[in-house]
């Protein structure tokens, strides 16, 4: 009797501080997932907080009187007129008009400063485009020159430093103030290629190479991954060699990316000769790092099949071929999808396999097709993030958000497409 | 059913590209490959000459000297590059190499020099260095200031434990980590330089004498910053002990807030550097490969426009992004050797 009271006060006594031991370790993992969430919030916070201004692009909006005699040139399309003329002696003469006392050499050089490095070749290209516009006078945007785009963006911002003259930063707070120079949306970032002069950096060309080498990724790893996949769940025989076939998937899927990079080096260009740079060695590459991920996930969606499925079909006489055609294919399809966005999501973000078959590149024309040079997103954002001139500190943020974006919406077709074709039995 | 089959189309279509980039492919960019510490300048040209010209843009890959070099002379043939940069002279063996390959003909193009500068914060006093000195602050190990010929770990803590006429600072110098051209050229030019000063070590035969010059000390006063030369001024403007290592251009672009140490009496000027006064100055460089003259079009135009005093000029938009002309009568002889395609011999190496 007595033994038992004292069971049941030690049950009594140890309960208290069970159940402490029970809220420290819920305390834990709150306190993990708000670990987690407070870095990923200072990281976005981060990126947008630097990235934001990225979005905006500064201009300046001149009146331009297309004098031909200025320019010593009467017609735009010869082309041994257009190599002698001179394109910025309109821009200067527009922009003396604000500042009638700007005579000295020195000064109008850092009058011209103000505006970016390829004013003349715009005023260039749009006379060889519209010939009939010499002599006539012409309201053109041209995008400021970096430094007084950080200035006008970020005057007060104390980790930016300020690189104009005390004149030029005079004639620009003037400028403003007339409303000649304006900031606007950054257009030039979606539809141009990368560039030197951050103005007129832009990540279309980006863009267009992640896109055709995701393709090229795509269609060679989806069908091969889900035809390895059914043919080891479905029809391997189960013996030693396939038990090395799995184990060896599985370690592949753990092979850092780099060596991929190395193999698509030594095979595609050295052994094939294909050439560098392209989206379609790029995402050859990258299929076979992303084939592990594609195989390993569909071989869980097949193996989920309830084998009731299988045996009802087999039942009515439906072949071998027939049952996996038929039944089990589908029924595994969202499973499969969902591993391959996964896999593909993950490939968008490699920039290492990349580095060794030569897609860490300036280019600047945007590809047009799987052979042309192209870089990806990630590169673009590396390559700005490394570049000395203040301008693509904001980009490179901009680039991560645009990045960013991509993933965020790839990931959620992935659960949109789960949600929407899951079956439960 | 029908799921098969898009499975089908799709392979075929995967066969399909693949079979479009046969190896014969013709290409019509100029490919670029090579130093780092030219990649600003050659990409700037690039740009310029994509949009003033009818050419496409060439496309550059930033694999640092040797790695182009070595990308350069694998061979003949459109998946090769055309033309590679480098932060210093082709080497005899990588010549040879080049030979062995089938490169056969090679036109060197010297476009400029740079130097690299040892800068402080414009708050601390200013500093005059000479090369024993910064061998002195930096190896890994120096001979033992007690006397004797023998090599002790690097005990100085304090630049004027050096030499009484240095700042009493504490030694803290951020430069490029081994990767990088600078460091090569710095190791070369500036650590190498002041270790020949001493007899015992210049008496050394070649292996140990090249251990003990380029050995940088590793127990704290040389931080090794990352490739981003930005990081390293940002952080001399914030803590005023901090000495930097880096190019002539970020001197250039932050006068402002940062002074460079004047190396044995010579301050880092554009005159000083391209006449090599400045002890610690190296030559930029292109190469082409005459095999692809005429078969990717533009080459010829685009070496063109580098060597126009446009763009190398006293006045030209290089020298804005920090690149420090050569002088004009050299210019001159170089883009002429350049426009006639002028093979090297070998022996000028």
């Amino acid at each position: 009797m007595s033994n038992q009271s004292s069971q049941a006060e030690i049950v009594r006594n140890s309960l208290k501080r069970r159940y402490r031991k029970e809220r420290r370790f819920r305390l834990y993992g709150i306190l993990a997932i708000f670990l987690a969430l407070g870095s990923l919030f200072v990281l976005f916070a981060d990126i947008i907080n630097k990235g934001h201004s990225g979005f905006v692009k500064t201009t300046v909006s001149l009146e331009i009187n297309l004098d031909s005699e200025m320019m010593y040139l009467d017609d735009p399309t010869d082309k041994d007129q257009v190599s002698q003329a001179d394109f910025v002696a309109p821009v200067i003469a527009s922009l003396q008009e604000y500042f009638p006392d700007v005579e000295s050499e020195a000064e109008i050089k850092q009058l011209g400063r103000l505006l970016g490095n390829y004013a003349a070749s715009e005023i260039r290209d749009l006379l060889r485009d519209n010939p009939d516009l010499l002599d006539t006078t012409q309201t053109i945007d041209f995008l400021a020159h970096d430094r007084v785009s950080t200035y006008v963006k970020h005057a007060d911002n104390p980790s930016y430093s300020i690189k104009l003259s005390e004149k030029q930063q005079e004639w620009v707070d003037e400028l403003v103030e007339q409303g000649v120079i304006s900031t606007s949306f950054n257009d030039v970032l979606f539809s141009r290629g990368d560039s030197r002069e951050p103005a007129n950096a832009g990540i279309l060309g980006a863009i267009m190479g992640s896109l055709f080498t995701m393709l090229v990724t795509l269609v060679i790893s989806f069908p091969v991954g889900i035809a390895a996949a059914v043919y080891l769940e479905e029809f391997a025989p189960q013996n030693k060699f396939t038990d090395f076939i799995e184990v060896n998937i599985n370690n592949l899927a753990a092979v850092p990316s780099i060596i991929f990079g190395l193999l698509g080096l030594a095979v595609f260009i050295n052994l094939f000769g294909m050439p560098r740079s392209v989206p379609l060695v790029g995402g050859m590459v990258l299929a076979l790092m992303t084939l592990p991920t594609i195989i390993i996930s569909s071989r869980a969606a097949i193996k989920s099949v309830p084998p009731s499925i299988r045996e009802a079909a087999e039942g009515v006489g439906a072949s071998k071929m027939q049952v996996v055609m038929h039944h089990v294919i589908p029924l595994a399809m969202p499973g499969m999808l969902t591993g391959s966005i996964i896999g593909m999501a993950q490939a968008l973000g490699e920039t290492a396999p990349l580095l060794l078959i030569g897609m860490v590149a300036f280019i600047v024309d945007v590809p047009e097709g799987f052979v042309d040079s192209a870089t990806v997103l990630p590169v673009q954002v590396y390559l700005w993030a490394s570049a000395s001139e203040q301008g693509f500190v904001e980009l490179a943020s901009a680039g991560i958000m645009v990045l960013l974006t991509f993933m965020i919406s790839m990931n959620a077709l992935a659960i949109w497409l789960r949600k929407r074709l899951e079956r439960r039995w | 059913m029908i799921k098969l089959k898009t499975a089908l189309t799709t392979v075929a279509l995967a066969g399909s590209i693949a079979a479009v980039s046969s190896p014969a492919m013709a290409r019509d960019t100029i490919s670029i490959v090579g130093s780092s510490t030219v990649y600003p300048f050659a990409t700037v040209v690039a740009e310029r000459f994509g949009r003033d010209t009818d050419f496409p843009t060439p496309k550059l890959e930033s694999t640092g000297s040797g790695g182009g070099l070595k990308l350069f002379c694998e061979g003949v043939g459109t998946q090769h590059p055309d033309i590679t940069n480098a932060s210093r002279r082709m080497k005899k063996s990588e010549f040879d190499n080049c030979q062995a390959n089938g490169v056969k003909d090679i036109t060197e193009v010297r476009i400029g020099a740079d130097g690299i500068v040892m800068a402080n914060s414009k708050e601390a006093p200013k500093m005059d260095l000479s090369l024993e000195q910064i061998f002195l602050a930096l190896a890994k190990e120096v001979p033992d200031p007690d006397g004797g010929d023998k090599l002790v770990a690097n005990p100085y803590e304090n630049w004027n434990e050096i030499d009484s006429s240095l700042p009493d600072m504490e030694i803290s110098v951020m430069g490029p980590p081994p990767t990088s051209g600078t460091r090569d050229a710095f190791v070369e030019l500036a650590m190498e330089g002041g270790c020949k000063e001493f007899e015992m070590i210049a008496d050394m035969d070649g292996d140990q004498f090249e251990t003990v010059c380029h050995s940088m000390r590793e127990d704290g006063p040389f931080i090794e910053a990352g490739e981003n030369d930005n990081l390293i001024v940002q952080r001399l403007t914030r803590d005023e002990e901090t000495v930097g290592i880096f190019g002539y251009s970020f001197l250039m672009e932050n006068s402002g807030q940062i002074q460079a140490a004047t190396i044995n009496g010579v301050e880092p000027t554009p005159e000083n550097i391209s006449s090599d006064k400045y002890p610690v100055a190296r030559s930029l460089w292109f190469y082409i490969k005459h095999d692809h003259v005429g078969v990717v079009p533009g080459i010829q135009e685009y070496v063109a426009e580098f060597t126009s005093e446009g763009t190398w000029g006293d006045n030209g938009y290089l020298g804005d992004v920090g690149l420090i002309p050569l002088p004009r009568e050299e210019r001159m002889e170089i883009a002429k050797r350049a426009k006639d395609l002028e093979p090297m011999t070998g022996n000028e190496l």
